[in-house]
């Protein structure tokens, strides 16, 4: 419906990117903002040398390491990569990080290395340095970059021949993705957060229901949510299928983005204001579907089995296979609960864990690590739990020990690191062991995400905090 | 990209829903920086079971999966396309897939086939009761036959993406036709936009 009087946020921000447009072909957008980190721009890159390409927009893109950084070891900026002070010791990971380095050099992209003050998850520095904005495209060779649509950007993930083509161009050709509206009204309880809602979300419409859909968050309970927490539902989108979620620009983000190095000020504050007032969905606009939830309803959320949507509220208990009508459902639950050693019918807060794992993308900035901190004051994590608390980024890091979080942490007996994915995938030190189990705030609970053989439950930062101090799966009115 | 007009092959039957690309390849195995050998990285949690099927002896030399639906879920790792390819997979049929991961496919080669799940299922049945079933994938066509079996089915794929495939098109050097586009949209960009730089 492109150029139509009524159209959503979604549609406007791409009929304002299209560059051109053909019968029967996709249309080619324009990208505003491209995020690069290590493990999926290698290949780009050398596609790039081997056509003698140039990057054709270094000035709209931006390189961190992340995935493969450790969370130990980081002393400042200028850590050596090689040698005995590395606190990288995996000679593959060190290479990886070694190319974004070298690649970044030769095509003239800036890089946070780590170490760098504003080093951190690709997800967490983009909107922490204002380069996330209202209607801007963005990309990343990383599936979770639907995190920045909270700011009302149309972001998401890409593999790496599109990592190539963005690099090569500053475009993409994309098809026209669906719209859907999930409208949140009410307010959520006391103790209820942004990532218990999105977990009821995918429970509620399934790891699929999002396919060829951009998702757009609406009504008051998201209203209502700070920035951090639209961040974790958006982030969470891409478990719910869909590659992007958006929530509209609203006087929550204009407040966020004031002031940060990147965002516009003086004359082109006013011009990109009156812009961005211009985005939210128009009141007769139609979505092509539309689910509804009401946020009174909702409590602690934590998942029982290997795939996102295979969440209930804490006060259940495992289900029992059999209980699920569709054949696929219930062969993934049996499947789920072998992986997970679980038996039906356990109370999902009899579920004893042993490691907490607090962090990542979807819960590792400021807010998530005053939450975990206001559990664990004068708390002590049990003995028989380890508990990593991973700052998003270098500057939540600083931030957060200008606010004394860290010895919060430290007290109750946490290990407080530096910035990384750390924990959320099995690519860096921090991992599982085979048949461990975790509490964990990142977004994925697939067999091994975590480690080969560990087994994770996701969850808030609240009831993360909460669990390590019970050792078993509790929210904080339990303490 | 090598061209894919049609496809006859033997194919694997994988009768799980939900594979995420983080069992297609597990992260561990995603440090490498070239594009080759990540064929010994596929389902490698999986493979560690000698019961898991593919690693039973009447499905080597396959090159066809029919899988569950929702196969490719998850990250948006490239490499998960990289490793099925690597290991000899043409074609995917699934009834859906994660847009990621299909559309990383059509850009590497591997074609993904959306089949209803009855038809996917049926396949499956022909596969395990013989596993010497041929099964033709014609992109030309858009139609999968196993004859054998008696199994005869369409498949939608838009119109772009199938020519792209047929002719093994390299999407760069398409949008580059376009580069006075590119630069007159460039021309037209509000001043307040964010630079890195």
């Amino acid at each position: 419906m492109a150029g139509s009087a009524h159209r959503t946020l979604a549609e406007k921000i791409w009929d304002a990117h299209v560059v051109r447009s053909a019968e029967g072909e996709p249309d080619l957008l324009y990208i505003d903002l491209h995020l690069l980190h290590e493990v999926t721009s290698p290949q780009a890159f050398d596609g790039l040398r081997a056509a003698s390409r140039k990057v054709r927009r270094p000035d709209l893109t931006i390189a961190t390491e992340d995935h493969n950084v450790p969370t130990t070891g980081i002393t400042g900026p200028g850590v050596p990569l090689t040698g005995p002070d590395s606190p990288i010791t995996d000679p593959v990971s060190r290479t990886q990080v070694e190319a974004l380095r070298k690649n970044c050099a030769e095509f003239g992209v800036r890089l946070h290395p780590m170490g760098d003050a504003d080093q951190g998850i690709v997800h967490v520095i983009g909107p922490q340095l204002g380069l996330t904005q209202p209607g801007l495209t963005i990309v990343c060779g990383d599936s979770h970059t639907s995190t920045h649509g909270a700011l009302g950007a149309l972001a998401f993930g890409i593999g790496t021949s599109e990592v190539e083509h963005v690099l090569a161009t500053q475009t993409l050709p994309q098809a026209r993705p669906k719209t859907m509206a999930i409208t949140v009204d009410g307010t959520l309880p006391e103790g209820v957060t942004a990532k218990d809602l999105i977990l009821a979300i995918i429970a509620k419409i399934g790891t699929g229901g999002g396919q060829g859909y951009v998702l757009e968050y609406r009504g008051s309970a998201i209203r209502s949510l700070t920035m951090a927490g639209r961040l974790t539902v958006c982030n969470m989108s891409i478990e719910a299928g869909a590659r992007a979620g958006l929530v509209a620009p609203d006087d929550v983000t204009f407040s966020y983005l004031e002031g940060r190095p990147h965002a516009p000020s003086g004359a082109a504050w006013e011009a990109a204001l009156d812009y961005w007032r211009t985005l939210p969905t128009d009141a007769d606009a139609g979505f092509d579907h539309e689910v509804v939830l009401d946020a009174a309803t909702l409590t602690p959320y934590v998942t029982w089995g290997t795939n996102p949507g295979q969440a209930l509220p804490l006060a259940s208990s495992v289900p029992d296979p059999g209980s699920f009508a569709d054949p696929a459902a219930r062969a993934a639950a049996e499947r789920a609960l072998t992986y997970m050693d679980l038996k039906p019918g356990t109370a999902l807060r009899d579920i004893a864990v042993d490691t907490v794992f607090v962090g990542s993308c979807t819960n590792g900035r400021i807010e998530d690590l005053r939450a975990a901190a206001s559990v664990l004051q004068g708390r002590r994590v049990a003995p028989s739990v380890r508990m990593l608390v991973v700052p998003g980024s270098m500057a939540v890091r600083a931030q957060a020990e200008r606010e004394g979080l860290d010895a919060i942490f430290t007290a109750s007996g946490a290990d407080w690191r530096s910035a990384g994915c750390s924990m959320c995938l099995g690519m860096n030190p921090d991992k599982l062991s085979p048949g461990e189990r975790s509490a964990s705030t990142s977004n994925r609970n697939f067999e091994g995400r975590q480690g080969k053989g560990g087994r994770t439950h996701l969850v808030s930062p609240e009831v993360a905090a909460a669990t390590a101090v019970t050792g078993h799966l509790a929210a904080p009115a339990d303490l | 990209m090598e061209p894919f007009v049609t496809h006859a092959g033997r194919a694997v039957p994988l009768r799980r829903s939900n594979v995420d690309t983080d069992q297609i390849i597990p992260a561990e195995y995603l440090k490498q920086v070239s594009r080759t050998g990540f064929g010994k990285g596929l389902f490698a949690a999986w493979r560690e079971d000698p019961s898991f099927v593919l690693n039973q002896p009447q499905y080597e030399g396959a090159t066809i999966l029919v899988a569950g639906t929702d196969f490719g879920t998850g990250s948006s790792r490239e490499h998960a396309v990289w490793a099925l390819t690597d290991y000899g997979f043409r074609a995917v049929i699934a009834p859906r897939f994660g847009d990621i991961f299909r559309g990383n496919s059509t850009k590497a080669g591997l074609l993904p086939v959306v089949l209803p799940e009855a038809t996917v299922a049926a396949l499956q049945d022909a596969v395990e009761a013989e596993p010497a079933t041929e099964i033709v994938v014609d992109l030309d066509h858009r139609l999968v036959t196993a004859e054998t079996a008696g199994i005869s089915a369409s498949f939608e794929i838009d119109d772009y993406t199938r020519w792209r495939l047929m002719e093994g098109l390299d999407d760069i050097g398409l949008t580059l036709r376009h580069v006075d586009d590119i630069t007159a949209f460039e021309h037209s960009r509000p001043k307040f936009l964010p630079v890195t730089a």
